[in-house]
């Protein structure tokens, strides 16, 4: 069974590597892909949606359904996650572990037990024992503003540079994922909830598909932005610019939404209760 | 571009490649995956790509590593294959 796996692995493998002689050079300027559309894009960036990152463009502007549909794959991908992993049974764990935090005296509160409650005196800590971690929680308090900023630039700053909505939205996602890590994942739950989550998943898809009915409620085609320039108050042009920008934030909070959905789903295992 | 460095990352996205494959320690498996997508940006950002190798750095190195040591942690460490 392992050598048939391995030859036939080796077979498929020769296949593409005798297909992919077929293609043209890297780069080569007569490759169908550089002589038809390339050559359209490069030349006339500039003059139909004045951004200078024509990545971007194509990708918001010129073939704006593909990313929306994108935008709805990840869409689908957090919601996926929720059906397959979340559970809404309550088990009581067999023990809790508290922390009294003016002594620093740690609890173990067997099945049946007096809990504490909810107060500044005591915190609730994992089971898998975590010995109190300043140096983790006081850099993660101080990096994680700069990691936001950073995630906002990239979503704002894709008309120009690298970046968009689907890598801003990511590292705004993990600036979360990093919270959830460092504190821990109730207190993150605690402050950025299941509900709320869920509800900018759906929203982020909404902007972006509602800025293409927005085209189509001003004489426009769908996704074709020229249209929002009456809304806007500024030229054709520049309004697929801005109509670029509307959709990467769309694409930036569903993005984030998914990954910290992702991130809750699997690090509980659906539980949301104890994670990583 | 250089053609040795090109050469050393092709060979490294080769070898974390089935380092990755045939690891039996699962966190190592996906540690050496997040370093086989790094090795992979760094080859998008030498062709030119670098949208590409931005979104390769922070999806396929950042956050997708933190997802699979998450769903690690939920299971256990070693694998039978």
């Amino acid at each position: 069974m392992r050598i048939t796996g391995i030859i036939l692995i080796l077979l498929m493998g020769g296949l593409l590597f005798y297909g992919a002689l077929d293609f043209p050079v890297w780069g080569d300027p007569q490759s169908p892909a550089s002589s038809h559309l390339s050559p359209y894009y490069i030349e006339h960036t500039m003059s139909d949606t004045s951004v200078p990152n024509i990545v971007t463009s194509v990708l918001a502007d010129y073939r704006g359904y593909d990313t929306m549909f994108e935008t709805v794959v990840i869409f689908t991908a957090g919601i996926i996650s929720f059906f397959l992993l979340r559970t809404f049974k309550k088990t009581a764990p067999d023990s809790r572990l508290y922390r009294h935090i003016p002594t620093g005296i740690t609890l173990r509160i067997e099945k049946g037990g007096k809990v504490p409650d909810e107060s500044d005196q005591f915190e609730r800590i994992d089971s898998v024992w975590v010995p109190y971690d300043l140096i983790v929680r006081t850099t993660c308090r101080m990096v994680i503003p700069f990691i936001q900023i950073f995630a906002l630039y990239v979503i704002a700053h894709g008309h120009h540079s690298p970046g968009g909505g689907f890598q801003g939205g990511v590292i705004l996602g993990a600036s979360f994922v990093l919270f959830a890590i460092g504190f821990n994942l109730r207190l993150a739950i605690k402050q950025m909830g299941e509900k709320f989550v869920t509800f900018m998943c759906a929203l982020g898809v909404s902007i972006y598909a509602g800025t293409g009915f927005l085209c189509v409620l001003f004489k426009s085609k769908y996704l074709d932005y020229s249209g929002l320039a009456a809304l806007l108050g500024t030229d054709p042009v520049t309004a697929r610019s801005h109509g670029i920008l509307i959709v990467e934030i769309g694409v930036g909070i569903a993005v984030m939404a998914v990954m910290i959905m992702l991130y809750y789903n699997l690090a509980s295992a659906g539980k949301h209760d104890e994670g990583l | 571009m250089i053609w040795q460095i090109e050469l050393i990352i092709l060979v490294l996205v080769v070898l974390f490649g089935m380092g990755a494959l045939a690891v039996k320690d699962l966190l190592s498996a996906a540690i050496l995956f997040g370093a086989y997508s790094f090795m992979l940006c760094l080859l998008w950002a030498i062709m030119g790509a670098v949208d590409v190798a931005f979104t390769e750095a922070s999806v396929g190195a950042g956050i997708s590593t933190v997802l699979f040591v998450a769903a690690v942690f939920r299971t256990t460490r070693k694998t039978d294959n």
